[in-house]
C-alpha cells in the first residue's frame, strides 16, 4: 500500500491530499470516534471494577458465547454462498444477473423484525411447518437453530456483494490465462482466483462477522430470550439497559465492539503473511508483478 | 472463446439453491401471509394516511443517508488506500463499528450525543439545527449504521488499481483531477454504485436504532417498520405482513434498477475500454 | 483472564447441549414474562425454591425470560414453552386466551384478579417542582413538555394515555369528548414519544428534556438507583390508574409437561406472606393489607381507577383507543 505513496506521478498535491484527509476523518471522527467513546465513556462510568464485574456476570459470558457460536456456524455457509454467486456472477454472462443480483441485495432492505416475523409464519406454532415440527419433537424457532436461520438471512449478503464488483473490476484474463496453460478448476481457483480476491473477501467476512454478532431484531423475535440461554449479547444488552444498568448494557456493548475490531487483528495477520511469502517468493523466484 | 473458465453450472446451481431455500422461500411465505387479505384491505392498509407518511420519511431519509454516505465513503475509502497518516490501521478497523454495536446501543448513544445538552447537539442547537428527536436525527442514524457498505466495498477495487494506468494518463499530459474523474472513477463507479444501493437498502429496514432518536411522531417522524412493529402490537398479524410486502415491492424496484443500471455502466465501461 | 476463557467456552457446550437435549432431567418451569420484572423474580425464585423443596422434597429448576410485554406473548403463541405467564397488562394475557393457551377464566384461578401486585402512574418532575405540576390538568396547559414513552406501541405509554383519559372522565361534565380534547391536548405537549419505558427515562433524566415524566410508580426507584435521588422529585396525582400485572398458567405447556403442580405452586406463592414482602421491596404494592401498611412509608395513598371500572376491560379499551382508527390514532389524523 506505501508503494503508491512513492509514485509521483499517481500523487495528488499537497493540499488536496490534506483536505481530503481532513473531510475523510472529520467525518469518521463525528459519526464514529464519537459515538464510540460515549459508550465506553458510559461502560466506565462506574470504574474499571465495576466493567469487570458486569462482563463476568454468567449470563454476559453465556450471552457472549451463543454471539460467538451462531458467528462461526454462521460465517462458512455464507463465504461459501458469497464465493460460489460472485464466481457465477462476474465470471459469466448469462440472461437475469441483475435480477440474480437484487435477490441477493434484498435481504439488506428487509426489516430484520419482517425476517424474524417471517420465521415464525414458517417455524412457528401457528406457521406453515410448526404442528409437524412440534410433532416431532424438533425445536426451531426460540431455540439456537431459529437464531442461526434469521442470521444466516440477514448476513447474507455481504461476501457475495463485496466480492461482485471486485472481480468485476479485476476482469478474467488471469483466470482464463490459468486455464489455458492447464490449470485445473480448483489449481486455478486456489492460486490465481483467491489470492487476487483475499482483500475483498476479508473485508466480506469481517462485515458480516460484525453484522451476525451485532443483530438484534431478528434475533430477538426468535430467541425467546431465556436468561443465560438464549440471550445473545445485543439481547442482553437491550434487557439489561431496560433495567436500568446501564454500565451492564455499555459494558456489554464495548465486548461488541471489541468484537468487531478484530479486522484489525485478521488484517494485520494477513498483511504479515503475505510479506513472508513475498520475501520468501523474491528469495528463489524472479518477483512476479503485483497488482 | 465461449466460457473458457470452469464452474459455470456448479456456481450457479449453489447459488440458485441456497438463495431460494433461505431466501426466496421465507419471503413467500411472507407474500402468502399477506394474500389471505382481500385486494381492498390491503390497499386500505397500503395507502393508508399514516403508512404513506412513513414511506416518505424511510425512503427519503434512507435515500439522504445514503448519498451522505457515497460522498464521504469515496473520500474515506481512498484516504484509507491511498494516504499515510497516523494512526490509520486504528481508523482503518473503526469501520466495521456501526455493524458490531447492537442497533439499539447505536440509537441511545446517538440520541445523547445529538440531543440538546450533548457533545454534538449542544454546537448545533444555538444555530437553530434540532437533530435528535426530528427526521433529521433518523438520517444521522441512517447514516451511521449504513457507513461501512461504501467504504468496504470500495477499499479493495481501490488498492487493485493499477498504478500504470495513472502513470499513463499523466504522462499523456493528464492532470491529476482529469486522471481521476476520467480514468479512475469510471473504473470505481460500479464499485461506489454498488456501496450505495447497499447502504440505502440497509437503511431502508432499518428500525432498532432509529425508534431511539426520531421522536416517532405519527404523520412527521415515524418510519414504516415502526409501523410493522405497531401492527404486531395489535396482533394484527396479516396488517404487518401487508407493510411488509409494500417495502419488499418498492426496494425490490428500486434495487432491480440500480442494478440494471450498473450492468449497464458496467458494460460500457468495459466495451470502452476494450474498444479504446 | 484464563478463568474468563474457561467459563465461556464451558458456557458455549452449555449452549450447544441445550439446543440438542429438549428432555429435562428436574421439573423445570419457564417464567415469561415483561422486562423490567427480573429483579422481582431474581429475588422471588429462590424463595420459591426454598419453600418448594421444604413443602414437597422436589428441587425446582426456574428459568426467566423477559422482554417487552406483548411481544413475550407472541413469542409464547408461536411456540415457546412457557408454564407461566407474568405480564404487565390484560390485554395480553387475554391474547393467549384467544389463542386457547391460557384458560378462560384465568382472572379467577388467583386471588385479586390474578394481579398479585399493582403500581400506578406518578409524575416525575425536575427538582422542587420549577412549574408547580400537581396533577393530570397541568400535563395539558401550554408550555409544558410531557414526556412518555409512545402511547400505542409500548405498555407504559397505554397505562400512562389511559390514566389521563379516566382523569378527564371523573371531571365534572366529563365525556369521551371531552377526555379525547384533553388527551389530545395533552399529547401536543409531547416533543416526542420514546421507544419505551427506559427510553422515556434517558430523555428525561440524562438529555433533560421535558418539564416532566409519566412513569410506573416502582420505576421511580428505579431512576433513583441509576441517576441518584437528588434529580427529581416524585408527583403523585389527585387520580391515576391501578395498574394491574396479571399472572397465568399456560395450560398446553403444563400439560404436555407434566408441571401443572409446580406452576400453580409459583405463581399462587406470590400471595404468600414472602411473595408479597418481595413485591413491597421491589416497590410494587402488595395485595396484602398488612404487607402494605408495613411498608406504608414507601406507598403513599392515592385514589385509583382500574381499567376495568373506567373501561370495561382491556378488551375494551384496546381496541377503543389504540387499534388503527383508535381516539390515538383519531387525535393525530383528524388534524
Amino acid at each position: 500500500m506505501s508503494s503508491y505513496v512513492a509514485r509521483k506521478a499517481n500523487a495528488e498535491p499537497r493540499w488536496v491530499r490534506l483536505s481530503l484527509t481532513g473531510i475523510g476523518l472529520g467525518f469518521l471522527f463525528f459519526f464514529l470516534a464519537l459515538p464510540l467513546v460515549a459508550v465506553f465513556a458510559e461502560a466506565f462510568s462506574g470504574g474499571w471494577g465495576a466493567y469487570l464485574e458486569a462482563l463476568q456476570h454468567p449470563e454476559a459470558l453465556s450471552a457472549i458465547a451463543l454471539t460467538v457460536l451462531i458467528a462461526v456456524v454462521v460465517l462458512p455457509f455464507n463465504i461459501a454462498f458469497g464465493v460460489a454467486a460472485a464466481w457465477a456472477i462476474a465470471r459469466f454472462d448469462f440472461r437475469g444477473k441483475s435480477l440474480l443480483i437484487t435477490l441477493i441485495d434484498l435481504p439488506f432492505a428487509v426489516s430484520p423484525v419482517v425476517v424474524g416475523l417471517v420465521s415464525l409464519l414458517i417455524f412457528g406454532a401457528q406457521g406453515v411447518f410448526g404442528p409437524w415440527l412440534a410433532a416431532h419433537g424438533i425445536k426451531i424457532v426460540f431455540a439456537l437453530p431459529g437464531m442461526i436461520l434469521v442470521t444466516l438471512f440477514i448476513t447474507f449478503p455481504f461476501v457475495a456483494r463485496e466480492l461482485i464488483p471486485l472481480m468485476q473490476a479485476q476482469g478474467r484474463d488471469e483466470e482464463e490465462a490459468a486455464v489455458s496453460l492447464g490449470a485445473s478448476g480448483w489449481q486455478m481457483f486456489f492460486r490465481v482466483t483467491l489470492p487476487n480476491i483475499k482483500w475483498g473477501l476479508l473485508y466480506g467476512v469481517i462485515l458480516a462477522n460484525a453484522r451476525a454478532m451485532g443483530e438484534f431484531g431478528a434475533v430477538s423475535v426468535v430467541s425467546g430470550h431465556i436468561r443465560g440461554e438464549t440471550n445473545t449479547l445485543p439481547l442482553y444488552v437491550e434487557i439489561i439497559y431496560n433495567e436500568y444498568n446501564a454500565i451492564g448494557a455499555f459494558g456489554a456493548a464495548s465486548v461488541l465492539a471489541l468484537l468487531a475490531l478484530v479486522t484489525l487483528v485478521a488484517k494485520t495477520l494477513v498483511e504479515w503473511r503475505m510479506r513472508q511469502e513475498t520475501e520468501m517468493l523474491e528469495a528463489g523466484l524472479p518477483p512476479e508483478k503485483t497488482s | 472463446m465461449k466460457r473458457v473458465l470452469p464452474g459455470f453450472g456448479l456456481s450457479l446451481g449453489f447459488t440458485l439453491v441456497y438463495l431460494s431455500l433461505l431466501i426466496l422461500l421465507p419471503l413467500s411465505g411472507l407474500v402468502f401471509k399477506a394474500s389471505t387479505l382481500s385486494f381492498e384491505q390491503f390497499w386500505s392498509i397500503a395507502t393508508g394516511e399514516r403508512a404513506l407518511a412513513a414511506y416518505r420519511v424511510t425512503f427519503g431519509a434512507s435515500l439522504l443517508a445514503a448519498l451522505i454516505n457515497a460522498f464521504f465513503g469515496l473520500v474515506v475509502a481512498w484516504v484509507l488506500v491511498r494516504y499515510p497518516f497516523p494512526g490509520k490501521r486504528f481508523v482503518d478497523s473503526l469501520v466495521d463499528l456501526p455493524f458490531a454495536l447492537p442497533t439499539s446501543v447505536a440509537g441511545i448513544t446517538l440520541a445523547t450525543l445529538y440531543a440538546g445538552n450533548g457533545w454534538i447537539g449542544r454546537h448545533l442547537e444555538p444555530l437553530g439545527l434540532k437533530v435528535a428527536f426530528t427526521p433529521l436525527g433518523i438520517v444521522v442514524a441512517l447514516t451511521f449504521i449504513s457507513l461501512p457498505f461504501v467504504v468496504r466495498t470500495l477499499q479493495p477495487v481501490i488498492e487493485d488499481i493499477e498504478p500504470e494506468i495513472e502513470e499513463a494518463a499523466a504522462s499523456l499530459g493528464a492532470s491529476r483531477f482529469q486522471t481521476f474523474f476520467r480514468v479512475l472513477l469510471p473504473g470505481i463507479f460500479p464499485a461506489l454504485l454498488t456501496g450505495f444501493t447497499l447502504a440505502f437498502s440497509r437503511a431502508i429496514g432499518e428500525y432498532g436504532s432509529v425508534i431511539f432518536i426520531a421522536g416517532n411522531m405519527p404523520l412527521i417522524s415515524e418510519i414504516t417498520p415502526l409501523l410493522i412493529i405497531s401492527k404486531l402490537e395489535q396482533y394484527d398479524v396479516v396488517g404487518a405482513t401487508a407493510l411488509a410486502c409494500v417495502m419488499l415491492a418498492i426496494s425490490f424496484v428500486l434495487l432491480l434498477a440500480v442494478n440494471a443500471l450498473q450492468w449497464w455502466s458496467a458494460n460500457r465501461h468495459q466495451s470502452r475500454r476494450t474498444g479504446a | 483472564m484464563s478463568r474468563l476463557l474457561r467459563q465461556l467456552f464451558l458456557s458455549v457446550v452449555a449452549a450447544g447441549a441445550v439446543a440438542v437435549s429438549p428432555a429435562f432431567a428436574q421439573a423445570s418451569l419457564l417464567n415469561v414474562s415483561y422486562d423490567v420484572a427480573r429483579d422481582f423474580y431474581k429475588d422471588y425464585n429462590p424463595l420459591f425454591q426454598k419453600h418448594w423443596k421444604a413443602k414437597s422434597g422436589e428441587s425446582v429448576e426456574l428459568k426467566q425470560s423477559h422482554a417487552g410485554s406483548s411481544k413475550q406473548v407472541r413469542a409464547v403463541a408461536d411456540g415457546l414453552e412457557a408454564d407461566v405467564v407474568t405480564m404487565n397488562q390484560a390485554s395480553d394475557v387475554d391474547f393467549l386466551v384467544e389463542k386457547g393457551l391460557v384458560a378462560k377464566d384465568y382472572a379467577k384461578k388467583f386471588p385479586t384478579n390474578a394481579s398479585p401486585y399493582t403500581s400506578t402512574m406518578v409524575f416525575i418532575v425536575r427538582k422542587g417542582n420549577p412549574k408547580g405540576l400537581k396533577d393530570w390538568s397541568d400535563l395539558a396547559k401550554p408550555g409544558v413538555q410531557v414526556i412518555l414513552p409512545h402511547p400505542k406501541n409500548t405498555g407504559n405509554g397505554r397505562y400512562s394515555y389511559l390514566a389521563a383519559w379516566g382523569y378527564a372522565l371523573k371531571q365534572p361534565g366529563g365525556s369521551d369528548k371531552t377526555a379525547q380534547e384533553f388527551v389530545g391536548k395533552l399529547l401536543k405537549n409531547a416533543p416526542l414519544f420514546a421507544s419505551g419505558g427506559r427510553d422515556a427515562t434517558t430523555t428525561f433524566m440524562q438529555r433533560k428534556i421535558g418539564d416532566v415524566l409519566v412513569s410506573f410508580e416502582s420505576e421511580a426507584e428505579l431512576i433513583a438507583k441509576e441517576f441518584g435521588k437528588g434529580g427529581f422529585d416524585v408527583v403523585y396525582p389527585s387520580l391515576s390508574i391501578l395498574t394491574e400485572f396479571p399472572v397465568a398458567i399456560v395450560e398446553k405447556t403444563v400439560d404436555k409437561k407434566g408441571t401443572r403442580k409446580q406452576a400453580q405452586a409459583y405463581l399462587e406463592y406470590l400471595w404468600s406472606k414472602d411473595g408479597q414482602e418481595n413485591a413491597a421491596q421491589n416497590y410494587l404494592r402488595p395485595r396484602d393489607a398488612e404487607v402494605l401498611k408495613k411498608y406504608a412509608a414507601q406507598f403513599p395513598a392515592i385514589k385509583t381507577f382500574s381499567v376495568d371500572e373506567v373501561f370495561g376491560g382491556w378488551s375494551k379499551a384496546f381496541p377503543a383507543h389504540f387499534k388503527d382508527g383508535g381516539t390515538f390514532d383519531q387525535i393525530y389524523l383528524a388534524k
